[in-house]
């Protein structure tokens, strides 16, 4: 068995006013998987989400990314390892340009020159906005923007990639455009989503989270055709749609 | 008010911005002792917040329409080193990007939008705090204090800048009547705007307003402008606008002009000299045909304050007669 | 409000002026506002030479003469202030159409006019010619301190995005009949305003998580790699340079 690509065991967290987000969270995930991270609102994703680079940190537990521990001195190694999109692109799209928000990262660790000008053109490439290198994030539509967002995190070359509901408020277009990207991309990604269709689409594995623990781990369409388990963490698919029909 | 090219001369300007500079730098290193890392991209929210506001034309009577400098504002929301970082930012961007005000005038805009109205609007928040009961009230009446008196110096520093480095022509304190007068108005607007934005971030992050916590205010209960206080800080400041007019300009049309009197002490006498006024058949600033120490100058500030009116109630009737049109 | 206004002054093209770095031309402009400035009023010689090479900018860069002049309204609050001063200046008067006008006042009147308009159409022409991303590494390159134009490139950049909001907000206010005419109907106006700062501010907040996420430690990287020949210094000055030569010129016989 090969060393996970993101191992999280029996993490806990408080709000600092008291109320349990995460409770005894734990899973892992391997090199080269695709597994989509279901949940209700207020289930605790979000707070997994950045205990996974160590912008939190757990009570306890603890969480390896490739082997390394989420500890101080590690931080920027995790943090190259983690790439995370988040929901709201125009976070994460703060430099005046394109080139300039997809160098950021990698120009933090010290890429520079040629090397620095290959990697975000390999990344633009990736998600096929290279055409869009010079201009201004607000210039985008939203889809092109998530787009540019993923290749901010894939010109680090992470490990893994964490998406936070990537296809929420897309087009039905640009929200198929930005599955054939994510499916062509060959590297090991964690999804956060409530778009159903879409978890099942892109990831062979899902997770249900409720309440702050992990409920059920398997092949996205069996969860998905588990009825009680649905109802039980208010999870519900489009009307009129079957995880078990094959498109 | 932003100053364009030539409008200061040149070696004032230029003296202007090696002040504007180094209160900046002495801002930068003020702020950077609280400006840790996560406050790099927060200050350059406040400034596009900032900038968005000026943008924004808010309703003063009828349909004219003011916008805000807001340097008091981001003195008691972000406290004023990074608030000046940040109006100076803000007057800069206006400048290079949007060439809103001369590039050889930055240093005078720098200092009159972004230096003076933080550290007015601070200085005299703070003061007003000192003498009130520590409570959300108090915040909203400090800050609109502080706003209204940041317009005004602001515009005194417009005619300081005048008197030293202008091309003369305009009897000094027939300006400063007009500027002070009016500026005593539009700080009105300054004052209650800044005081109802104040009130609407303690209601909901009392934890964000840097001036609440300096006073050790965590809850507040939510604090609203009313209708009666309103009426009284507008009445004030009218009050305030009238009395500028009738008593200081006057006192500054004595020989020698105050504000000359300043720039003599300060070594700019030469410059002084050059639009020396004492010649002219307005000279003490006294309208033609009105007799009487001083009263010419009273009148001449009060025309210019009824000027201010008519040509607000010219824009309220345009403004009605247009929004009738797009009500329909 | 809410759109493309951060862009509004730029104009595609592919000028010799579009194409020089944004250093040299952001130099050659403070140059060449300070000649202009220097020069004194009476040399009204030397202001046709600093117009003839403002509009020598305004052909490179193949800017429309209505778009320019469309721009320059921005100056009318002073242009009215400079038409008021020989109305009430000092000093020796003389006649016009039975008004009596000082001559200090219509000296003075004419250099706030000619100089604000010459400054304001030189900026009109850099900021037409150069995108407020170059702008920013212009100002980077000429060593402006690193946290003023990271502060100016975030703030830039998140303008639209919170004009936006605020767009957003007076929509929703409109559409359910608010439409304030007097001062104090404004609270539902500051509370959007107020509204408006707590979303920048929590924006600000996840803006650094962001940056921390992509292993940022405080140092802001610099805003791309201009490539500066000096080539390029040498035109870009030349502009300036003849404005100096009229300007000094001017002093000397003054």
């Amino acid at each position: 068995m090969s060393i996970p690509a993101l191992e999280v065991v029996s993490l806990s967290y408080h709000y600092p006013d008291g109320t349990e987000v995460l409770r005894e969270a734990g899973f892992h995930i391997h090199p080269g998987e695709r597994v989509a991270l279901l949940g209700p609102n207020g289930a605790g994703k979000t707070t997994l989400v950045f205990h996974l680079n160590g912008i939190f940190r757990p009570e306890t537990g603890s969480v390896q990314v490739a082997g390394l521990p989420v500890e101080d001195e590690n931080l920027m190694e995790i943090r190259r390892r983690v790439g995370i999109v988040f929901q709201d692109p125009d976070d994460q799209l703060f430099m005046p340009t394109v080139r300039q928000d997809v160098a950021f990262g990698p120009a933090n660790y010290g890429v520079e020159g040629d090397e620095l000008r290959t990697r975000v053109s390999d990344a633009l490439s990736a998600v096929g906005m290279l055409h869009v290198a010079d201009r201004p994030p607000h210039h985008l539509s939203l889809g092109q923007r998530r787009r540019v967002a993923v290749a901010t995190v894939l010109a680090m070359r992470p490990e893994i990639v964490v998406l936070d509901e990537p296809s929420s408020n897309l087009d039905p277009a640009s929200r198929r455009e930005l599955a054939d990207i994510l499916t062509a991309l060959d590297i090991t990604m964690l999804m956060v989503t409530h778009d159903l269709p879409y978890a099942l689409e892109l990831c062979p594995r899902a997770l249900v989270m409720n309440d702050g623990s992990i409920i059920a781990d398997g092949p996205t369409r069996e969860v998905l055709s588990n009825r009680e388990l649905m109802k039980a963490n208010r999870l519900e698919l489009p009307l009129g749609f079957d995880p078990n029909f094959d498109r | 008010m932003h100053i364009p090219d030539g409008f200061i001369n040149g070696m004032t300007s230029l003296g202007a911005g090696v002040v504007a500079a180094s209160s900046l730098a002495a801002g930068l290193r003020r702020a950077g002792k609280v400006l840790q890392d996560r406050q790099i991209p927060l200050a350059g929210l406040v400034a596009a917040f900032i900038f968005v506001l000026q943008m924004l034309n808010f309703p003063v009577i009828g349909g004219m329409s003011g916008h805000l400098i807001g340097g008091a504002l981001a003195a008691v929301l972000v406290g004023p080193w990074i608030g000046l970082v940040v109006m100076t930012v803000v007057v800069t961007v206006q400048a290079l990007l949007f060439a809103d005000g001369g590039l050889s005038a930055l240093g005078l805009n720098v200092i009159n939008m972004g230096v003076l109205t933080v550290i007015i609007g601070w200085l005299a928040f703070r003061l007003v705090m000192t003498l009130l009961p520590k409570n959300a009230t108090s915040i909203l009446a400090a800050g609109a204090f502080g706003a209204w008196l940041s317009v005004v110096v602001s515009s005194l520093a417009f005619v300081g800048e005048y008197s030293i480095g202008g091309g003369g022509g305009a009897p000094l304190s027939t300006v400063l009547a007009a500027m002070a007068g009016t500026h005593a108005l539009i700080g009105i607007g300054e004052g209650l705007i800044t005081a109802g934005v104040l009130g609407a971030v303690l209601a909901v992050r009392p934890d964000l307003v840097y001036g609440a916590q300096v006073f050790g205010l965590r809850h507040t209960e939510v604090a609203a402008l009313n209708r009666r206080a309103v009426g009284l800080f507008v009445a004030g400041g009218i009050a305030v606008a009238v009395l500028l007019v009738t008593l200081v300009a006057p006192l500054a049309s004595d020989d020698p002009d105050g504000l000359e009197r300043v720039a003599i002490d300060l070594g700019f006498s030469e410059e002084a000299e050059d639009h020396s006024l004492g010649d002219s058949p307005l000279a003490d600033y006294e309208a033609d045909g009105v007799e009487g120490e001083g009263l010419g100058t009273v009148v001449a500030g009060l025309i210019g304050l009824g000027a201010t009116f008519a040509v607000g109630a010219v824009l309220m009737l345009g403004a009605r007669r247009r929004r009738v049109r797009v009500d329909r | 409000m809410a759109g493309t206004h951060t862009h509004a002054l730029f104009v595609h093209g592919d000028s010799e002026l579009h194409r020089l770095p944004a250093s040299t031309k952001l130099g050659a402009l403070g140059l060449f506002v300070l000649a202009v400035v220097l020069t004194p009023r009476e040399a009204v010689w030397a202001f046709g030479v600093h117009a003839g090479l403002a509009l020598l900018g305004v052909w490179i860069a193949g800017l429309k003469p209505m778009f320019v002049a469309r721009r320059l309204l921005l100056e009318i609050p002073f242009v009215l202030f400079a038409l008021f001063l020989p109305c009430i200046g000092g000093g020796e008067q003389i006649e016009v159409i039975g008004l009596s006008l000082s001559v200090d006042g219509l000296w003075s009147g004419w250099n706030i006019v000619v100089k604000g308009t010459l400054g304001l159409a030189a900026s009109i022409v850099l900021t037409a010619t150069t995108t407020v991303p170059d702008i920013l590494s212009g100002l980077d390159r000429l060593r402006v301190p690193r946290l003023i134009t990271s502060i100016a490139g975030f703030m830039v950049r998140y303008l639209d995005v919170i004009a936006g909001e605020m767009h957003r907000m007076r929509m929703a206010m409109l559409s359910r009949g608010y439409s304030p005419r007097w001062i104090w109907q404004l609270k539902a106006y500051t509370a959007s305003a107020g509204a408006l700062f707590i979303r920048s501010y929590e924006r600000g907040e996840r803006v650094y998580f962001a940056m921390t996420a992509r292993g940022f430690t405080g140092h802001m990287p610099s805003f791309g790699d201009e490539q500066v020949r000096p080539a390029d210094w040498v035109r870009a000055v030349s502009v300036p340079a003849v404005a100096w030569v009229a300007a000094g010129w001017a002093l000397a016989v003054a």
